[in-house]
């Protein structure tokens, strides 16, 4: 089996995947990755028919290499990486040879990385996923020295793949669908909501973060409320009415009312938003949201049809005088094989 | 556990109200997410719509409806989560609705149990330093306290803040307690807490507002045991009064403290 070896950690990192699903009941929320759609762009990247678990890299990277020959993605915010000290590009596969040192600097924008080996880790899975839930004792961090086994790729040798950039990194727009307690707040509070620009607070983790805003959003009738069952997406106002937006790794219960639910599409944008970037709420009906909703398989294969070759720019080419660059014969990919 | 404060939401601030007469609850029927359906038998914690709640996740776990992927129960409320490429939020809310006003009908009684737990806990003395006051304040001496919380017909109300943690109800109705002003810094795991006539089963040390009645060995989550997270919704728990020795010797590797599982149906 191969490995990915961490010879330096730098930022929080943990093991992810799409979590575990089915144990709202027993108080266990999904958790999995804050940012799916990073996870969908790397099995994408990767031509694998389903999500694979790799690294997510919270602030910064660090220092890997690998024990056999692999594809690595690199997706979700997009972080300084060179591989030997050539610069490598963001949101693609590139092939990576036992030896060479993949580095994975600070992230230049948004807040969760992903590295995910062609294969996909293969640590211990719990319920069924690999997913580290370190609230309460799942997993543990990644630090520096560990080896961490990873499942066998079926091609490595596949040319590096690139998918365009994405601009879910530094805030924006989200939409916000009405859901059971959004008539608990008075009209004007609503109104209020969705005219307001918000900045990410500083506090935040894999449960949720904190909007920061002058306006107070309190609901009409947060005294007495029966606790219901919440989950990610789920925009909570504290007694004093200040927004939390609910992550990954949020409880399964909440008393807190309830304005309304980011739609899954937009909630990538929230878990990647660094403090202090800038989020507007649009207000959508039930309806407008469902009409919205693409199942994940189905994203994972228009990612799939969006991936293109990477064509190596010749001036981050540091070995440039070894290609063939004019006449003979050439197979036609070796730019991409390098 | 979290350092959010979103994570220290309280079940409810409202103290139970006194059951008046019998009145069906409504149900309403709500959009809940990309892919959810709450259903709702009120909006405070009231007996009879917790019954409705409970009658419903009955009736649901009976005839398992297709294309819905996970049932959370909630204490007056239930989530469902679906596959919307399998089926239409509306077409669930319709098939539900008849569903959810027979509970409330009917919500006058408890259904049955279909498992019971009897769980070991120590009541009093270090193990519970709140059981004294609390029975003072109920003109009640500590036996009589211990015998009420023990013959309860104490149910799984719901589970959730912490993987496998129960909230237990409920209490007779003179054990509509306040929680405490301020926060007891530390109960530890297996701490048997009281408040508006339920009952929390730590499953980790925990700050906490509710009152440390007892304590059990009875661990409700173990990931490295097959089961987890042992307890369900809707099941029977009583709780077996024994001397602090006694509770020691229940400290056992595999976490279940002596509980015992019966399967009543």
């Amino acid at each position: 089996m191969s490995a990915l070896r961490v010879l330096r950690a730098e930022g929080l990192i943990s093991v992810q995947d799409m979590g575990r699903e089915g144990y709202l009941a027993q108080g266990l929320s999904r958790g999995g990755a804050m940012d799916r759609l990073a996870l969908l762009e790397a099995a994408a990247l990767l031509g694998a028919e389903a999500p694979l678990a790799g690294l997510e890299m919270a602030g910064a990277g660090g220092l890997f290499e690998v024990t056999r020959p692999m594809r690595i993605a690199l997706t979700g915010a997009p972080m300084q990486a060179d591989l030997d000290g050539a610069a490598l590009r963001w949101n693609a596969a590139h092939p990576v040879l036992p030896g060479q040192k993949l580095r994975i600097g600070g992230a230049q924008t948004g807040s969760y990385g992903y590295l995910v080996p062609g294969g996909g880790l293969a640590t211990p899975d719990w319920l069924s996923s690999r997913a580290a839930h370190l609230s309460i004792g799942i997993g543990a961090r990644v630090e520096t020295g560990l080896t961490l086994p990873c499942a066998d790729e079926p091609a490595p040798d596949q040319p590096a793949l690139g998918l365009p950039a994405s601009q879910r990194f530094g805030g924006g727009t989200v939409r916000v669908m009405d859901g059971p307690q959004t008539a608990l707040f008075s009209p004007e509070v609503i109104a209020d909501f969705y005219e307001t620009v918000f900045s990410r607070a500083p506090r935040g983790n894999r449960q949720g973060v904190q909007l920061d805003a002058q306006r107070r959003f309190a609901a009409r009738e947060a005294a007495g409320l029966a606790s219901d069952v919440i989950g990610p997406g789920d925009v909570q106002m504290t007694g004093e009415g200040v927004p939390y937006v609910l992550l990954a790794e949020c409880q399964t219960i909440g008393g807190y009312p309830r304005i309304g639910t980011v739609i899954p599409a937009d909630l990538p944008t929230i878990a990647q938003a660094p403090p202090g970037a800038q989020l507007r709420f649009i207000r959508l009906s039930p309806d407008q949201a469902d009409a919205l909703w693409r199942p994940e398989a189905e994203q994972l294969r228009t990612l799939r049809a969006t991936c293109h070759p990477l064509i190596r720019d010749p001036s981050e080419m540091g070995d440039l005088l070894s290609y063939q660059l004019i006449g003979g014969v050439t197979s036609g990919d070796d730019l991409e094989r390098s | 556990m979290s350092d959010a404060p979103m994570s220290d939401a309280p079940m409810s601030d409202a103290p139970m109200s006194d059951v008046g007469p019998i009145s069906s609850p409504t149900p309403e029927l709500l959009p809940a997410g990309a892919d959810g359906v709450l259903v709702r038998f009120a909006l405070s914690p009231d007996p009879v719509a917790m019954a409705a709640a409970q009658g419903f996740e009955r009736a649901l776990e009976e005839a398992p409806l297709a294309g819905v992927i996970e049932v959370a129960p909630a204490l007056v409320s239930l989530l469902l989560r679906f596959d919307p490429v399998q089926m239409r939020r509306a077409d669930l809310i319709a098939t539900l609705r008849p569903m959810a006003e027979r509970a409330a009908r009917e919500a006058g009684h408890l259904p049955d149990p279909i498992r019971r737990w009897q769980i070991p806990a120590a009541f009093g003395g270090e193990n519970g330093p709140e059981l004294a006051p609390i029975a003072r304040a109920l003109g009640l001496n500590e036996t009589t306290a211990v015998e009420q919380i023990s013959k309860a017909d104490l149910r799984v109300l719901a589970i959730g803040f912490f993987p496998g943690q129960p909230y237990l109800g409920l209490l007779p109705e003179r054990w509509n307690l306040p929680r405490l002003p301020e926060l007891v810094p530390s109960v530890p795991a297996g701490a048997v807490v009281v408040a508006v006539r339920q009952i929390v089963l730590f499953g980790a040390a925990s700050a906490t507002g509710w009152r440390q009645v007892a304590r059990a060995h009875f661990r409700c989550f173990d990931p490295a045991r097959t089961e987890p997270m042992p307890l369900r919704a809707g099941d029977a728990i009583r709780f077996v009064p024994v001397s602090a020795g006694e509770l020691a010797a229940l400290d056992t590797p595999d976490g279940m403290g002596g509980a015992r599982l019966e399967h009543l149906a």
